[in-house]
């Protein structure tokens, strides 16, 4: 039988479509699902109060603070440190197979389960350090989970900078750091972002990693200084989804809606800032 | 004077040599060009002139390269790249404006002062012969202008800088031939204060525009003179089959 190729063509849109869809329909309906259910909830008492009465009424304001402060703490620690090790890697190191053992093995970090980034901080910076159960624990438990996300990501950002760029930039006598500094870097800042984006979204929804560090059970006070415990979304609403009975369920999904939202915004941010550099890209 | 004095060179990337003992002197205020196929090491022998060839890691290099009776791989690298100016097959303007390409050499020496900057990027721009079509549009895109000017601007960032001597490697292999002209006329005006070193798959080009042509075929310096005597008089019968079509 001869084969009809528009056939086969419209069969493969099909396939590509519905695969498309396979992917689109669930996560719109966990957003659909959590807006209807969690809307509700959202009043201006719910983002800026303290949790009352065990936690069933009032706000989950120390909990938004919380997460707001791992996850910038987590940012600070990891972007300079992984956007350092990302332009080692892409412009000095020389490729051998020490260097390919180095970015595989990074590669591969960014697949630890979190839980595991957990225990680690929990033995290193909760522990050894003494620095207890604190933001600052938490926070670089957090910062070290997303490093290699960043590290990846810029390098890649780094690599995709074409070769001739650098070429033009030193055969007019700039050195090579000169030329890292306002060739290459600037142009690789979207891909850099875009790393950093897939990091804040990570660690503002890990349970596991501040489980261990740093989350507080029920804290309805806001943290004085780097060595307190706080709140935090994540766990904040597991707390109160099984551990805290006769909870209202448009509490918890107010919760996870402003989780949602937060890591949103975030997002939003990194993203204009991007499209605003993208602008001024002139290639 | 001699600018260059390039003695016995040879050059691996790892294995495959590129260059083949090669001997020969650039005379300062001359144009040399370089013709021969693709593969035969023109590529390699300019790049070697500024140390570009020093960023493939497995660069092999025996032989001597002098300019002005210096080693180069005792000149610090920057200087000597400062000196020894390139213009690149394609044009490759950085992704900045019009002003901040022309003005990217002199900034990376030092000079932030716009003041300072600007006359130099004129002065480069008129040298170039772009200064006319650009004056107008210098915070633009270098990227908004056509191919042609492109490279005129390209030849005028590598101006800024005030080298001694230019290398052009092919700049004219993307361009029209109203592009090519422009290009050429400018390199002959180049040729009262530079000395320039042309690498070109234009066999007509290098007759048109330099004084001493060399031939490489295989990463050998097959035929060496003056233009005027490559093109009448071949010595090698390579050549003479390279020059009048026979060959590749």
């Amino acid at each position: 039988m001869k084969r009809n190729p528009h056939l086969t063509q419209k069969i493969a849109f099909f396939l590509l479509l519905m695969a498309t869809l396979l992917i689109v329909v669930p996560v719109g309906l966990i957003v659909v699902i959590i807006i209807q259910k969690g809307l509700p909830a959202i009043n201006w008492q719910f983002l800026t109060d303290i949790p009352r009465q065990g936690m069933r009424a009032g706000g989950i304001f120390p909990a938004i603070v919380g997460t707001a402060y791992l996850v910038g703490g987590a940012i600070i620690f990891a972007l300079p440190i992984g956007l350092l090790a990302a332009i080692y890697l892409s412009e000095y190191s020389k490729e051998n197979v020490l260097s390919r053992i180095i970015k595989l093995a990074i590669i591969n970090l960014s697949g630890v389960p979190s839980v595991v980034y957990g225990l680690f901080g929990l033995a290193l910076f909760v522990v050894f350090f003494k620095f207890g159960a604190s933001i600052l624990s938490g926070a670089l438990t957090l910062g070290i989970m997303i490093l290699p996300i960043i590290i990846t990501s810029s390098r890649e950002a780094l690599e995709s900078v074409p070769d001739s760029f650098r070429e033009v930039s030193l055969s007019l006598g700039a050195s090579k750091w000169q030329t890292i500094r306002h060739i290459v870097l600037p142009n690789a800042v979207p891909g850099i972002l875009t790393g950093t984006i897939l990091g804040l979204g990570r660690a503002a929804g890990e349970t596991a990693p501040i489980l261990f560090t740093v989350a507080a059970f029920y804290l309805p006070q806001l943290p004085g200084s780097i060595f307190d415990q706080v709140m935090a979304l994540p766990y904040h609403l597991y707390v109160l989804s099984t551990q805290v009975p006769n909870v209202d369920e448009k509490t918890r999904y107010g919760t996870a809606l402003v989780l949602l939202l937060l890591v949103l915004l975030m997002n939003l941010v990194a993203i204009i800032i991007r499209s605003k550099l993208r602008k001024n890209k002139k290639w | 004077m001699v600018k260059f004095s390039i003695k016995d060179l040879n050059i691996w990337f790892g294995s495959a040599q590129a260059l083949k003992n090669v001997s020969l002197d650039i005379q300062a205020h001359e144009i040399l060009s370089v013709i021969g196929p693709s593969n035969s090491g023109k590529t390699t022998f300019l790049r070697t002139l500024n140390q570009l060839n020093a960023l493939n890691t497995h660069l092999k290099m025996k032989g001597a390269v002098l300019f002005e009776d210096k080693d180069i791989l005792k000149i610090d690298v920057e200087l000597l790249r400062r000196k020894v100016g390139m213009v690149f097959a394609l044009p490759l303007p950085l992704p900045l404006s019009i002003f901040d390409n022309v003005a990217y050499g002199i900034k990376m020496q030092g000079v932030k002062d716009k003041k300072q900057l600007a006359p130099r990027v004129e002065e480069a721009l008129k040298e170039g012969h772009i200064w006319d079509e650009v004056k107008d549009r210098l915070s633009e895109s270098a990227f908004k202008l056509s191919g042609g000017q492109q490279q005129r601007l390209c030849i005028a960032r590598t101006l800024a800088v005030k080298p001694d001597v230019v290398l052009f490697d092919e700049p004219c292999s993307g361009l029209d031939p109203i592009s090519t002209a422009r290009v050429e006329e400018t390199m002959l005006k180049l040729k009262e204060k530079y000395t320039i070193v042309l690498v070109t798959n234009n066999v007509k080009q290098a007759a048109r525009i330099s004084d001493d042509t060399g031939f490489m075929l295989l990463g050998e310096l097959v035929e060496f003179g003056k233009t005027k005597d490559i093109f009448t008089a071949p010595r090698d019968k390579r050549t003479e089959d390279y020059i009048t079509g026979r060959y590749g």
